[in-house]
């Protein structure tokens, strides 16, 4: 009778099973991982990519070559199981005792140093992992950037709850901003001639570059943020929609910023530390602001305008803030933008672009920091990884986009809080 | 001196008037109540006072300082909270952060703490953290405090939006229709509640009331509201008796 009382128990579902592996491994571990898994291409990357007949080594996951070469995709998934899954997993669950020891002692010093041990860590997997290829290089800058967008729509169109399609613009504003700056004081080129102050002195002055090319942005988000404080919904949309194409049309018809023709040879000044360093302060500043209670006020504003009057919220004050911080941070992002394209135009800043922030923000969640991350890392890395595709790229990332919206409306990740404490903490075991 | 004045109060709603020649006196502490038929225009004097509409004519003094133009939010600051008739809450957001959220007025730390984390803006949000609490058990909803409010039962709702407008620091605290859909227990709980505000922060109370029973038995002045003009106004006791009154409106079923 007890033999087949045993054979009848049921065995845990395969997610449950899927998150014991995974619960007890902290951040740490998962660090420990990645630098793993950077070591082990950095050594055998080539030998691996050699006896399994790869071309060379996978740069994207290998979905560019599993999709030029469908034949060779059992040889890409034993790189990817070997080179990635096999280190992270393995190092990760191997370690979890020590790492879970280490992020214990972590979690009695100030948040600030284990926040700066692991973003150091990781920015020195990303620093590795990026010097096999330049096309790797390359993306990781564009998805941080794309981070930093999506992130400043979610401030406007998920806390704030307003449609705005006026990204593409705030990003124009920051970027023709910052790269007039750079180019008139410390670069030779044919729209502004010679620099103005020695050229060396720029990285340093870049930062300051991109500050002003982000307040630039803030001020002319007044113009879409002041009529929103009689208008919402579609008619706030229009508005912002038009002063996108404003701001392209102004750009496309003020000869001395390069016109039509656009501008170009910016220095390049986004190398990957600038790039990671401006991405992790705008996370963090976001998220610091909507933790705090007159970010919650964004939330009060959108969810009833009325209540929030009468509660003291100074809804005006609220919807400028949410719109020129927002605002600010896509600025600050076409600034890096034009700096690692080393080239703008006009058509840069277009609808298409518009499509691509706004799939990025509905698909990873609104009114969350974690979703807005989520979004912008996924819709970026697909969109390179179906490059092959070509054109049907744009019906894949669409057919995405319309799944979410009917089995998960809000997006992925949406309303959830970015709490540093806990995902930097300590894993118990049950 | 009272703690608010409104004189000769008027108000056009394009041609359609709303409200007349209303006169309001409240001292400090006092409990008032107002009545009237549906429509008469009784919500429509709260948001005239509250600022959602500038009064066509008249004048509104709190503290003998003019409040006639002036935003609801800076209104709100200066001392009048308020709740409304259909329980206007955040859905999105939980109990706790409801109450924190009308400390708005009351933070200090402005942009700069905001988007940086200061010293100062975090010792201010664990004092609102520690106001929210208390007002949280005051009004019996602190098991409720990480709930969603929209998942909360219909009286607790009614007791946050109180607390939440009581966070506000309000000299007045306007009461719409306080206990609509409640239970003759939940009635009782909030006489309580009422009485126990009153005593505990000395805030006078306006409120608007179709229950008969509960506003003879609160209110130390009762004015009686038909067609946007004042009727009647005096004690509970004068406003039973009064012809007009019960001419006009009474013949309302109270439910005990």
């Amino acid at each position: 009778m007890e033999a087949i009382d045993l054979q009848t128990q049921p065995r845990p579902p395969i997610k449950a099973r899927l998150s014991a592996l995974f619960s007890k491994i902290p951040m740490l571990g998962w660090l420990a991982g990645i630098l793993c898994t950077v070591l082990v291409e950095y050594l055998l990357g080539d030998w691996l990519s050699y006896i399994l007949y790869l071309p060379k080594i996978p740069v994207l996951f290998g979905c560019l070559i599993m999709l030029k070469q469908p034949i060779l995709i059992p040889s890409v998934l034993a790189y990817v199981a070997l080179v990635y899954a096999v280190p992270i997993i393995g190092v990760g669950r191997l370690t979890a005792g020590f790492t879970n020891r280490l992020a214990a002692r972590l979690d009695q010093w100030p948040i600030w140093i284990s926040a700066l041990i692991h973003l150091s860590l990781l920015y020195l997997a990303l620093h590795y992992w990026t010097d096999i290829s330049d096309y790797r290089l390359l993306v990781l800058k564009l998805t941080m950037i794309a981070v930093m967008l999506t992130l400043s729509i979610n401030v406007i169109n998920g806390y704030m709850g307003e449609f705005s399609c006026s990204h593409p613009g705030f990003m124009a504003l920051g970027a023709y901003a910052a790269s007039t700056i750079t180019l008139v004081f410390f670069a030779n080129d044919r729209l502004f001639g010679d620099a103005l102050l020695p050229p060396a002195l720029g990285p340093f002055f870049f930062p300051l570059a991109l500050i002003i090319g982000g307040l630039v942005a803030a001020v002319g988000a007044l113009v879409v943020a002041i009529p929103s404080f009689r208008t919402r919904g579609d008619y706030l949309a229009i508005i912002s929609l038009a002063f996108m194409f404003i701001v392209k049309s102004l750009v496309e018809n003020i000869e001395w910023l390069g016109g039509p023709r656009g501008m170009g040879s910016q220095p390049n000044w986004s190398t990957l530390p600038v790039v990671f360093v401006w991405m992790v302060l705008c996370i963090w500043v976001i998220n610091n602001f909507v933790r705090s209670i007159l970010g919650k006020a964004l939330n009060a504003v959108r969810d009833n305008e009325t209540a929030a009057d009468a509660m003291t919220v100074n809804t005006r004050k609220t919807k400028i803030t949410a719109f020129m911080l927002g605002a600010f941070w896509a600025g600050v992002a076409g600034g890096l933008f034009a700096h690692v394209m080393r080239f703008i135009n006009p058509g840069t800043f277009s609808i298409q672009r518009l499509a691509e922030i706004l799939a990025m923000v509905y698909f990873g969640g609104l009114n969350s920091v974690v979703g807005s991350i989520v979004g912008a890392v996924s819709i970026n890395l697909i969109s390179e990884m179906l490059r092959p595709l070509e054109i049907y790229k744009w019906i894949v990332i669409p057919l995405i986009l319309i799944l979410v919206m009917i089995f998960r409306p809000p997006g992925l990740i949406a309303f959830r809080e970015f709490d540093i404490k806990k995902i930097l903490a300590p894993k118990k075991n049950r | 001196m009272p703690l608010l004045r409104v004189n000769n109060m008027t108000h056009y709603f394009g041609g359609l008037r709303a409200v007349y020649h209303f006169n309001l006196s409240i001292e400090q502490g006092e409990i008032r109540g107002l009545i009237g038929p549906n429509g008469a225009g009784k919500t429509t004097i709260f948001n005239l006072i509250t600022g959602i509409h500038r009064p066509t004519e008249g004048t509104v003094e709190l503290e003998n300082e003019n409040l006639v133009g002036l935003q609801p939010h800076q209104i709100a600051a200066r001392g009048l909270g308020r709740t409304f008739q259909n329980l206007l809450l955040w859905r999105h957001m939980n109990v706790r952060e409801h109450v924190k959220m009308a400390h708005y007025s009351q933070l200090t730390y402005g942009l700069m703490g905001a988007l940086f984390g200061t010293p100062r803006r975090h010792r201010e949000e664990r004092q609102v953290a520690e106001n929210t609490m208390r007002l949280l058990e005051m009004f019996d909803v602190a098991k409720y405090a990480d709930w969603l409010v929209a998942n909360l039962p219909y009286g607790a709702q009614r007791r946050v939006e109180m607390a939440r407008a009581m966070a506000t620091n309000p000299k007045i605290l306007f009461l719409d229709e306080p206990t609509a859909g409640m239970t003759p227990e939940e009635l009782v709980q909030m006489i309580g509640i009422i009485r126990q505000v009153q005593k505990e922060f000395g805030v006078a109370i306006f409120l608007i009331e179709h229950r008969l029973k509960f506003v003879m038995e609160l209110c130390q002045r009762i004015q009686t509201l038909v067609f946007g003009e004042i009727i009647a106004e005096g004690t509970p006791g004068e406003i039973q008796n009064n012809p007009k009154v019960i001419e006009a409106y009474l013949g309302k079923e109270d439910i005990t």
